[in-house]
């Protein structure tokens, strides 16, 4: 199925979950957040939530800003 | 200064009343000795999408200046919308393992970045409800800084001329009346360019200066920011000591009796 990971369009196996996603982007010791269909993910649920075809995911971190 | 001379922003002290920004800066080593030089106990940070094809291994701010080291003040900014923004705080303080504090901005238009004020009262009121304690970006408006005040923000920051212009306090009764009017604290957040105008923001009764590319932008950042330290800390203690007040002649500073010629 297909989902959208920061505006980028990535094919994925049903039930690939939110901890899938961050292992396949090596971002598991990044400090980060996540944000699906505009509703947040809470780092503790990552194993258990499963993306569903189409979902709109925004992955960010804190970076210089003013 | 006194020891004592602390202001309170969301029931946490500081001892330090400039607060910095941590973008611009030409890499991440200049940002942590600039940052060291300025004294700063509150960085603002921006909240951006990861990027996605960046090396695991690179150093990022998160690891540089910990917020175990500096309190972090995650911003909006470039958010044109309540609802840009009540995400990003949202994110934000996921991120941050729930961490409160945010800096409310809503721009209005790109050539100024002037705030939306209507905008920026629509988030606030949202943030306040789910419990964000929301340091607010706005006009040197003093209608608009009391009603964000009125509304729950836990600082009120004003802008003493467009973010990242340099122009200094355009408005200094403004703010003047802002701080007499206010309950909380009142820092002014952009257009500072040097240290004089941190100094003159201080001197009107400020309780502290947010600024960035007044010191990312300078030609010797960490020199720019012990500069704006001391510019603060001046102008703190000129507010404190009570400055004379401005006539039109002279006033002799030596004795006029005792002259002999």
């Amino acid at each position: 199925m297909n989902i959208f990971v920061n505006g980028e369009s990535h094919d994925v196996s049903q039930n690939f979950t939110a901890e899938d996603l961050v292992i396949k982007l090596e971002l598991q010791n990044a400090k980060i957040a996540m944000e699906v269909n505009l509703e947040i993910i809470p780092r503790s649920q990552y194993s258990n939530h499963t993306f569903q075809e189409g979902d709109k995911i925004e992955i960010v971190r804190a970076i210089g800003g003013g | 200064m006194s020891t004592t001379d602390t202001f309170t922003i969301a029931g946490k002290t500081y001892s330090s009343r400039l607060l910095v920004g941590s973008g611009k800066y030409k890499d991440l080593e200049e940002t942590v000795k600039a940052t060291d030089a300025s004294g700063s106990e509150i960085m603002t940070v921006a909240i951006r999408r990861t990027n996605i094809g960046q090396n695991p291994d690179e150093a990022s701010l998160t690891d540089v200046l910990p917020p175990s080291k500096i309190t972090y003040l995650p911003n909006t900014a470039m958010c044109y919308t309540a609802e840009d923004a009540i995400r990003t705080c949202r994110l934000a303080r996921e991120l941050l393992d729930g961490h409160n504090l945010v800096k409310l901005e809503v721009l209005g238009d790109e050539k100024t970045l002037y705030p939306d004020v209507d905008q920026t009262y629509v988030a606030l009121e949202t943030l306040v409800k789910e419990g964000f304690e929301v340091m607010v970006y706005t006009n040197d408006d003093p209608i608009a800084a009391k009603r964000l005040e009125e509304m729950g923000a836990v600082a009120v920051m004003p802008l003493a001329a467009p973010i990242g212009s340099g122009l200094g306090i355009r408005n200094p009764y403004n703010i003047r009346t802002i701080i007499q009017n206010a309950n909380v604290p009142i820092l002014v957040d952009a257009g500072v360019g040097t240290a004089s105008d941190a100094a003159i923001a201080m001197e009107l009764g400020c309780d502290g200066v947010l600024m960035n590319t007044a010191i990312a932008g300078a030609k010797d950042p960490v020199l720019m920011a012990s500069a704006m330290k001391k510019a603060i800390e001046a102008g703190r203690e000129a507010f404190l000591a009570g400055r004379i007040p401005k006539k039109q002649y002279a006033s002799a500073s030596s004795p006029i009796d005792g002259t002999f010629f």
